[in-house]
């Protein structure tokens, strides 16, 4: 921990870094007294609530992306051609189209397809079906499965094919390789880059303001129209985003860290 | 000629109709629209490429001051959500603009949404760029730039026939990929209220009711860009890498 505070001290405490972070602490100072600011009380509580929708968002479509993307990556690295193919095009797809037209292709499409069908009108899930948010959880969550397809792809390949062999020797079953061999050297390659997807999937969260989900990126909208202030909410919307970016990427070092424990180099 | 396929599938004369060039169709609204974002993204690649080329040679031989800053660019654009700096610059870069005009006795004018859509995802593709730069010029061995010094080139002339060549097959794959990003990235204008294609679909599927129709034959355009522009950055990636040992 001194080790590591001292390391931190040499590189911030030199001559330029400290000028340049005495102009960034004048220029904050300068936000905080010089622009307006009246506005946050009222929104608070909105603005939390934007915060955990966000939060949620982001998580659960992570969760459930992955989750798809753990299969989508093995048809392609080592399924039979009939699971292969369309893995690959259902990720080419993705990939190759915008996440806004996904989005409203869904929200609009779907929505204004649903309650065409009276069964699903009067089935247990329409009260859900009426909102936007499983719209967006839906959408966001097929996203990151094509992207994440992609990456587990190369993650399952990047196994050598002895450390299969091994285990198979060993006279370990499929499922019992693909769990204790396969899917643990494959998710420790993807875990940098899905750290930075993660990132990427939180950019693109705002997104889901267009189909009337209120995240944060919502309510800072909704301070713009009512206050006619401009700059701020999204000065502080960027800074929300910074932070919670920087809260991932920690996140994901850590988890890294954790999984490299007895690795060597 | 359709005609049978009319007959089983009764939807699709109605969709056909739609998507026609002629003026009950929308087609030409959506064409329109997408060549709109295909001059959004070659202009922004290119400012992101240029940008790119700057930052990467200012962050491997600039000042201590211009690494951080441009450290301080980088991470900031990459952390902050597109959608967002698209509206902080597109506010901020009109009201500028509008007092250095009015500054000099001009009166203010409106920024074309082309100019300004440019201007702010070039600005964003040029912090991914610079990252993606810089780690291929930082791959081309060291050995090779002291060669071109001991031939006597200065470092415009090392740059352009030792460094750039032999780092361009390295930073291809990371191109390519940042220009798909680039015409994904052109659909956000939409939100600001840019005709791109895809607002000028949503603008034809909501007038029409049509939704699946519109959304889907806006999706397989841009997968047509994406497809067509991978096939070419492969094929010029080839191109550059003949000569080189298979990887």
């Amino acid at each position: 921990m001194t080790r590591w505070l001292n390391r931190a001290a040499q590189e911030v405490l030199v001559p330029h870094r400290l000028i340049m972070i005495a102009v960034a602490i004048g220029i904050i100072v300068w936000a905080g007294m010089s622009m307006r600011w009246h506005w946050i009380p009222r929104y608070g509580d909105l603005a939390v609530q934007g915060i955990w929708r966000t939060l949620w968002l982001l998580a659960l479509s992570c969760v459930i992306g992955f989750a798809m993307a753990v299969p989508l990556g093995l048809a392609q690295a080592a399924g039979p051609r009939v699971l292969a193919i369309p893995a690959r095009a259902f990720c080419t797809v993705i990939r190759g189209t915008p996440l806004l037209l996904q989005l409203w292709l869904i929200y609009f499409g779907l929505g204004s397809l649903f309650p065409q069908f009276p069964w699903i009108r009067e089935s247990e899930l329409w009260p859900y079906l009426r909102q936007a948010w499983p719209y967006a959880l839906l959408a966001l969550s097929l996203s990151f499965a094509g992207y994440e397809g992609e990456v587990m792809r190369g993650a399952f390949k990047s196994v050598p094919g002895g450390q299969l062999e091994a285990a198979r020797a060993m006279g370990m079953g499929r499922f019992a390789i693909f769990r204790r061999i396969w899917f643990p050297q494959a998710l420790q390659s993807a875990l940098p880059t899905l750290g930075g997807e993660t990132v990427l999937q939180l950019k693109a969260t705002p997104l889901v303001a267009t189909i009337t989900v209120i995240d944060i990126y919502a309510v800072a909208s909704r301070v713009r129209q009512d206050t006619f202030i401009i700059y701020e909410p999204l000065l502080l919307l960027a800074l929300i985003y910074m932070v919670i970016a920087g809260l991932i990427a920690l996140g994901f070092k850590l988890l890294e860290q954790r999984y490299n424990r007895g690795m060597v180099g | 000629m359709l005609d049978w396929l009319y007959a089983i599938w009764p939807g699709l004369q109605t969709s056909v109709d739609l998507l026609s060039l002629q003026p009950p169709g929308w087609g030409g609204n959506l064409l329109r629209g997408a060549v709109a974002s295909l001059q959004i993204a070659l202009g922004a690649f290119a400012v992101g490429l240029v940008i790119g080329t700057f930052g990467a040679l200012g962050k491997l031989h600039g000042g201590p001051v211009m690494r951080d800053l441009l450290a301080v660019y980088t991470v900031v654009v990459r952390a902050v959500p597109e959608l967002i700096l698209i509206l902080i610059l597109y506010y901020a870069g009109t009201d500028l603009l509008n007092q250095a005009l009015r500054a000099m006795g001009q009166r203010p004018v409106e920024i074309s949404g082309v100019v300004a859509g440019i201007a702010v995802l070039g600005i964003v593709q040029g912090a991914y760029a610079t990252e993606v730069l810089r780690g291929a010029i930082q791959s081309v061995p060291r050995g090779q730039h002291e060669a071109a010094r001991a031939f006597g080139m200065g470092p415009v002339q090392t740059f352009r026939r030792v460094t750039f060549p032999a780092m361009l097959p390295l930073a291809l794959p990371g191109l390519s990929n940042l220009w798909l990003i680039a015409t994904k990235d052109t659909a956000l204008l939409a939100i600001v209220g840019f005709a791109e294609l895809t607002l000028e679909t949503r603008q034809a599927a909501g007038s029409t009711r049509a939704y699946f129709t519109f959304f889907l034959a806006a999706g397989a355009l841009y997968l047509v860009m994406t497809l067509v522009s991978g096939r070419i950055f492969g094929w010029i990636e080839a191109r550059y890498r003949r000569g080189q040992a298979a990887q």
